[in-house]
C-alpha cells in the first residue's frame, strides 16, 4: 500500500500499535495477576509480591473457598437467578420486540415512546424500592429479576434487527396459516439467533453481575449472590460462614483467598465471552444500532 | 427496482373506525405479544415515576400515598439549605467532569488507533482484549482493584516499596478516591465505547483517503481531516447523552468505593439517596433529591441538544 512507503507512515504505524499493545496488556494484566495470586499460597505472596506466573502452584486458596457452604450457596444463586432470568427476559423481550417490528401496528411510534423515555428519565431509587415492597417481592428472588425483565436497549436492538426480516416471508406464512406466534417463534426467531445468542448473553451477564438489587431488596444474607458474597470477602472482610468449614481454626481472608473468590466470581463470564465476541466483532449487531 | 408489497387495506392509511377495527382485529395477537414487555414498563418504569409524588409529601409507608400529608416544595427548600448538599452537589459535579474530560476522550483515540491498524487480526486481538472489562460486575472491577492497591500485600504498593518510595493508601484516602474512579472508569468502560466510533468510521469511504494520499497528506492530517470529521456527529450525540447522565454516575460504583474516610469527597447525589432514604427512612426527602437530580439531567440533555443543533450539528432529536 503507498502510504506505508514514507517512514513518517511507518513511524506512525509502530508507535501505533505499541500504544495499542500497552493499553491492551494492562486491560488484561490485573486479571491475570489475580488468577495467578490466586493459585499461590499466602505464604509466597507474602514474600514475592510481583504475581503473574505463579512458579509453586498451589489450590490451597481454592480449597478453603469451597471448604464452607457459603460460596457454594451464592454461586447457586447467581446460576439459578441467571438462567430464569435470561430466560424470561428473552422471552418477554423477543415478543414486544416482535409485535414493535410489525410496521402495521397501531399505536406503534407511542409505544415505542414510552419506551424510548425510560431511558431518558426513571422514577429513581425510592419510588422503584418502595414499588418492589408493595408487590412483596423484597426477600424473595423474583426482586432479582423482574425489575430487570426488559432493557430497552436490548428490546430496541431486537425490534430493529426482526424490522430487516423481509416482509414476503410474514407473508406467505400468513397465507399459509400461520399464526402470529407461530411466525414469530417458527421463522423469525430461528432467522435472528445470531441477535438472539448475542442480547441473551447480554441479559446473563447483568444477571450474573447482579449486585445493586440483591442488597435493596433482599436483607436474608442467605439469598445472596456471588457479588454481593465477593465484596463481603474483599473488601468487607468478612462474609465466610466458619462454622460450617472443615478447619478448626480459622483466620480472616488473605490476598490469596480473596483472589480465588474473585476468580469464581469472574469465571462463567470469562468462559461466556469468547462466544460473545464473535458475534459483535462482526458488527452485526451494529447495523441495527445505526436503525 | 423496489419490491412493493401490495396490500389492498393499508393503501391509504385507513382513518375509518371500521379500518383501525379491523386492523386491531387481525394484529391482535401482536398486541398480546407487546403486553407483558408493556407490563413491565408500565409498573416498573412509569409507576414509580408517578411515585416521585411523594417529594412532595412528608411521606410515612405505613399510611401508604393517599394517607401522607402534603407539604408541598419543603423537601426542596431543605435541600437548597441543607449544609452537605452543597459538597455532594459538587462531588458529583465534580465526578460528572472527570468523566467528560479524562474518560470520553479516551473511546474516540482508542478508536482512531485502532482504526490505523493495518493488521487485521491484531485489531481483532486488541479489541477482545479490551472489551473484557466491560463485562465484570463493578464488584469485581472494585474487588480486582482493591487486592492490587491495598496496602496490605497489593501489588502496587510493593512495587512502591521496591522502588523506595512510601506506601499509599489508595483506598481510604480522599486525595486518591477520583483518580482511583476514573482509572477504574476508563478501565472497564473505554474499549467498549469504541464500538460505536469504529462503526462509524467503517462507513467512510475509502477513496477519500486515496485522494488525501494523492495530495500528499499524512497520517495523521488524514485522520485529523477525514475520520474526525466523519465521526463528529456520532461524537456529539453520545456527548449529549453523557451529559444527561450526569448526575446518573453510576451509584453502584461509586457506593462501592465509598468508605467513612473518603465521605467527604465520594459522596455524591444518588450514594446520598440511597443512605438518606432507605437507611435512615427519609423516604420524601431523598426522592425529593432523586427527582431534582432527574430534571437537572433532563434540563441539561435539553439545553446540549439545542446547543448542538446552534452549532450545526443534529442533535439527539
Amino acid at each position: 500500500m503507498i502510504q506505508d512507503r514514507t517512514i513518517g507512515s511507518r513511524l506512525f504505524g509502530i508507535a501505533n500499535f505499541t500504544l495499542l499493545a500497552i493499553f491492551s496488556l494492562a486491560t488484561v494484566l490485573p486479571f491475570i495477576h489475580v488468577v495467578a495470586g490466586s493459585l499461590t499460597t499466602s505464604a509466597e505472596m507474602a514474600v514475592k509480591k510481583f504475581i503473574i506466573f505463579p512458579t509453586d502452584i498451589s489450590f490451597e486458596a481454592y480449597r478453603f473457598v469451597f471448604s464452607t457452604n457459603t460460596i457454594f450457596r451464592s454461586i447457586a444463586v447467581s446460576i439459578g437467578v441467571t438462567l430464569v432470568g435470561t430466560a424470561f427476559s428473552m422471552l418477554v423481550t423477543s415478543m414486544m420486540a416482535y409485535g414493535l417490528s410489525r410496521r402495521d401496528l397501531d399505536g406503534r411510534k407511542f409505544l415505542m415512546f414510552m419506551v424510548v423515555f425510560t431511558m431518558l428519565f426513571n422514577g429513581g431509587l425510592i419510588p422503584t424500592f418502595l414499588v418492589v415492597k408493595e408487590l412483596h417481592l423484597i426477600d424473595s428472588y423474583a426482586a432479582l429479576i423482574l425489575p430487570l425483565t426488559i432493557s430497552a436497549f436490548n428490546m430496541i436492538i431486537l425490534r430493529n434487527f426482526f424490522q430487516n426480516i423481509p416482509e414476503g416471508l410474514e407473508e406467505s406464512a400468513k397465507m399459509d396459516g400461520c399464526s402470529d406466534f407461530g411466525i414469530l417463534f417458527r421463522i423469525v426467531l430461528p432467522l435472528s439467533m445470531p441477535a438472539i445468542a448475542t442480547i441473551s448473553l447480554f441479559y446473563a451477564v447483568t444477571y450474573w453481575n447482579t449486585y445493586l438489587n440483591a442488597i435493596l431488596y433482599l436483607n436474608d444474607s442467605k439469598m445472596w449472590p456471588i457479588q454481593v458474597l465477593l465484596r463481603q470477602i474483599v473488601v468487607l472482610a468478612s462474609g465466610f460462614d466458619y462454622s460450617s468449614s472443615l478447619d478448626g481454626a480459622v483466620p480472616p481472608p488473605d490476598q490469596a483467598v480473596k483472589m480465588a473468590v474473585i476468580v469464581v466470581a469472574t469465571l462463567p463470564i470469562l468462559l461466556v465471552y469468547p462466544f460473545l465476541q464473535k458475534h459483535f466483532a462482526k458488527g452485526a449487531l451494529l447495523g441495527s444500532i445505526k436503525g | 427496482m423496489r419490491e412493493v408489497t401490495i396490500r389492498p387495506a393499508q393503501l391509504q392509511a385507513p382513518r375509518t373506525g371500521r379500518e383501525i377495527g379491523r386492523r386491531l382485529r387481525r394484529n391482535i395477537w401482536l398486541y398480546v405479544m407487546v403486553l407483558p414487555g408493556l407490563l413491565y414498563f408500565l409498573i416498573f418504569k412509569y409507576a414509580p415515576m408517578l411515585g416521585l409524588i411523594i417529594a412532595f409529601q412528608d411521606f410515612k409507608p405505613f399510611k401508604g400515598i393517599s394517607g401522607s400529608e402534603w407539604v408541598g416544595l419543603d423537601h426542596f427548600h431543605r435541600l437548597f439549605t441543607e449544609p452537605d448538599f452543597l459538597n455532594i452537589l459538587t462531588n458529583t459535579l465534580i465526578l460528572f467532569g472527570f468523566n467528560i474530560l479524562f474518560y470520553f476522550p479516551v473511546p474516540i483515540v482508542l478508536a482512531l488507533m485502532l482504526n490505523e491498524l493495518r493488521l487485521h487480526a491484531f485489531k481483532r486481538l486488541f479489541q477482545t482484549l479490551i472489551y473484557l472489562p466491560h463485562f465484570m460486575s463493578w464488584v469485581i472491577i472494585v474487588s480486582i482493584s482493591y487486592v492490587m492497591l491495598t496496602m496490605d500485600g497489593g501489588i502496587v504498593n510493593a512495587v512502591l516499596e521496591e522502588l523506595g518510595l512510601a506506601k499509599i493508601n489508595f483506598l481510604l484516602s480522599p486525595e486518591w478516591f477520583r483518580p482511583t474512579y476514573i482509572i477504574q472508569v476508563i478501565w472497564r468502560e473505554a474499549g467498549w465505547g469504541t464500538i460505536i466510533y469504529l462503526a462509524a468510521m467503517a462507513a467512510i469511504d475509502p477513496q477519500l483517503y486515496e485522494a488525501a494520499r494523492m495530495d500528499g497528506a499524512g497520517r495523521i492530517h488524514q485522520i485529523w481531516h477525514i475520520t474526525l470529521p466523519a465521526i463528529r456527529s456520532v461524537i456529539i450525540v453520545l456527548l449529549i447523552l453523557k451529559i444527561g447522565d450526569v448526575l446518573e454516575l453510576g451509584f453502584e460504583h461509586v457506593y462501592l468505593l465509598l468508605n467513612s474516610m473518603n465521605r467527604d469527597v465520594a459522596e455524591i447525589i444518588d450514594t446520598y439517596v440511597y443512605t438518606a432514604g432507605l437507611k435512615q427512612g427519609k423516604f420524601s426527602y431523598s426522592t425529593a433529591i432523586g427527582l431534582f437530580k432527574s430534571f437537572v439531567g433532563l434540563a441539561m440533555v435539553i439545553a446540549a441538544n439545542k446547543l448542538s443543533k446552534k452549532f450545526g450539528s443534529e442533535g439527539i432529536y
